[in-house]
């Protein structure tokens, strides 16, 4: 009985691709954070960090329209924040491709399966939604 | 370390990160697991920021990692696909665990995975051990059979016990997003024992699915505002170079006597993380 592999030539050359969107994104999310990170370290350098007892952080931080107006801002936290907003897209982003490569192959239990794993994801961004 | 300056800080742990990332790519044990102690017990920082920055930490370096793994045809893409329903479920339950669990037990719980961590990098692995010989009815039904590339071309393998397999990543995803880690021990443990997938199709499918794992925690951690962007900015870019810098040093040192003083190093982390839990200084 010939052994169906879990990665025939076509699959394997389509997954190689998306390791290259996977180390796109994060190389995208590191320039973005380094950016922000020498705005912060310019402006708030010689601050006293604040990071021994937890303060819920203002809603700009933590929700993602308000990441995403305080990065047009330019605004130094909220620029490394979109930065990591960007990090976190990336295995999502590459979850969402894995569904459309699996019904480019007529895999539909498995482009369901990955269906699922992106809502779960996607409810998972929900609380800063 | 108390350092009274944002630069400073950054400074410190921008260093200290980019150590573990080095020392974790060259061991493979990943720097997650001592990110945080090195954060809470070096430094004096909240568990919670801690723990979110160094889950963004670990999406970046596993995402990177993995490409790699499945250029060399080891990695199991369907059963990654689908025990990736179980880990994100878990990381998200764990995310939202860490609001009502109390940050002493959080921080004695990431003491007991620590000493396991160190355990299980000291126990002999990789061995020649003989897959299932038989393929489960649900594994079949899921079509996850595999072949890895072996010295004298593909060998076949089989997958068995996905329930149990699955519970146990589970439980990966739970310590994911409770402790801000990529639990990649408990899910090659999950799959190497319990499902009896071959060694090295373990560990790359392992990393096949933390960044997915951690992404799942990482979305409630930015919502509950675990992610301090002055904070995170140094662990995630020290560790991600850690890591880049770690992969090419891999093959020019002797990584068994490296692993040993890993194993050492979190061991003693591992106490002082429960010691200070339980006297209420974490």
């Amino acid at each position: 009985m010939p052994m169906e592999t879990p990665a025939g030539p076509a699959r394997h050359q389509l997954e190689m691709r998306l390791g290259a969107l996977l180390r796109l994104g994060v190389a995208l999310a590191a320039a973005v954070v380094l950016s922000g990170g020498v705005l912060y370290l310019a402006r708030h350098g010689m601050d006293h960090p604040a990071y021994h007892t937890f303060h819920s952080d203002p809603s700009s931080l933590r929700t993602l329209p308000g990441i995403m107006e305080g990065a047009l801002h330019l605004r130094e936290r909220e620029v490394i924040q979109f930065g990591l907003v960007l990090l976190i897209a990336t295995p999502i982003a590459r979850v969402a491709f894995s569904i459309f490569a699996f019904c480019h192959e007529r895999d539909w239990m498995y482009a369901a399966i990955s269906a699922i794993v992106l809502a779960l994801l996607l409810y998972g961004l929900t609380s800063a939604a | 370390m108390n350092p009274d300056s944002v630069l400073a800080l950054s400074l410190y742990v921008g260093s200290g990160s980019l150590l573990a990332g080095l020392i974790g790519a060259m061991t493979g044990l990943g720097g997650g697991v001592v990110i945080v102690p090195m954060l809470t017990l070096g430094f004096g920082i909240d568990i919670r920021y801690a723990i979110g920055a160094s889950l963004v930490s670990v999406i970046a370096t596993s995402s990177g990692a993995a490409a790699a793994y499945v250029r060399e045809g080891f990695t199991n893409i369907r059963v990654g696909m689908f025990l990736e329903i179980a880990t994100s479920l878990g990381a998200i339950l764990g995310a939202h665990l860490t609001a009502v669990v109390n940050p002493a037990a959080i921080g004695v719980v990431f003491g007991f995975v620590l000493l396991h961590s160190a355990y299980t990098s000291l126990s002999a692995h990789g061995a020649a051990r003989e897959t299932g010989d038989t393929t489960g009815r649900l594994a079949g039904w899921l079509r996850m059979d595999g072949t890895y590339p072996g010295p004298d071309g593909p060998r076949s393998y089989h997958v068995s016990s996905i329930p149990s397999g699955f519970a146990l990543m589970g439980v990966a995803g739970v310590l994911s997003g409770l402790l801000g880690i990529g639990s990649g021990a408990v899910k090659v443990l999950a799959m190497d024992r319990a499902m009896k997938l071959p060694f090295k199709v373990s560990t790359t499918t392992s990393n096949f699915m933390i960044g997915v794992t951690a992404a799942a925690g990482a979305g409630v951690f930015l919502g509950r505002g675990y992610i301090e962007p002055g904070l995170a900015m140094p662990v995630m870019l020290g560790v991600l170079a850690g890591s880049l810098i770690g992969a090419r040093l891999l093959t020019k040192m002797p990584a068994r006597k490296l692993r040993l003083l890993f194993a050492g190093v979190i061991a003693v982390l591992a106490v002082e993380m429960i010691y200070n839990s339980v006297t209420g200084r974490i």
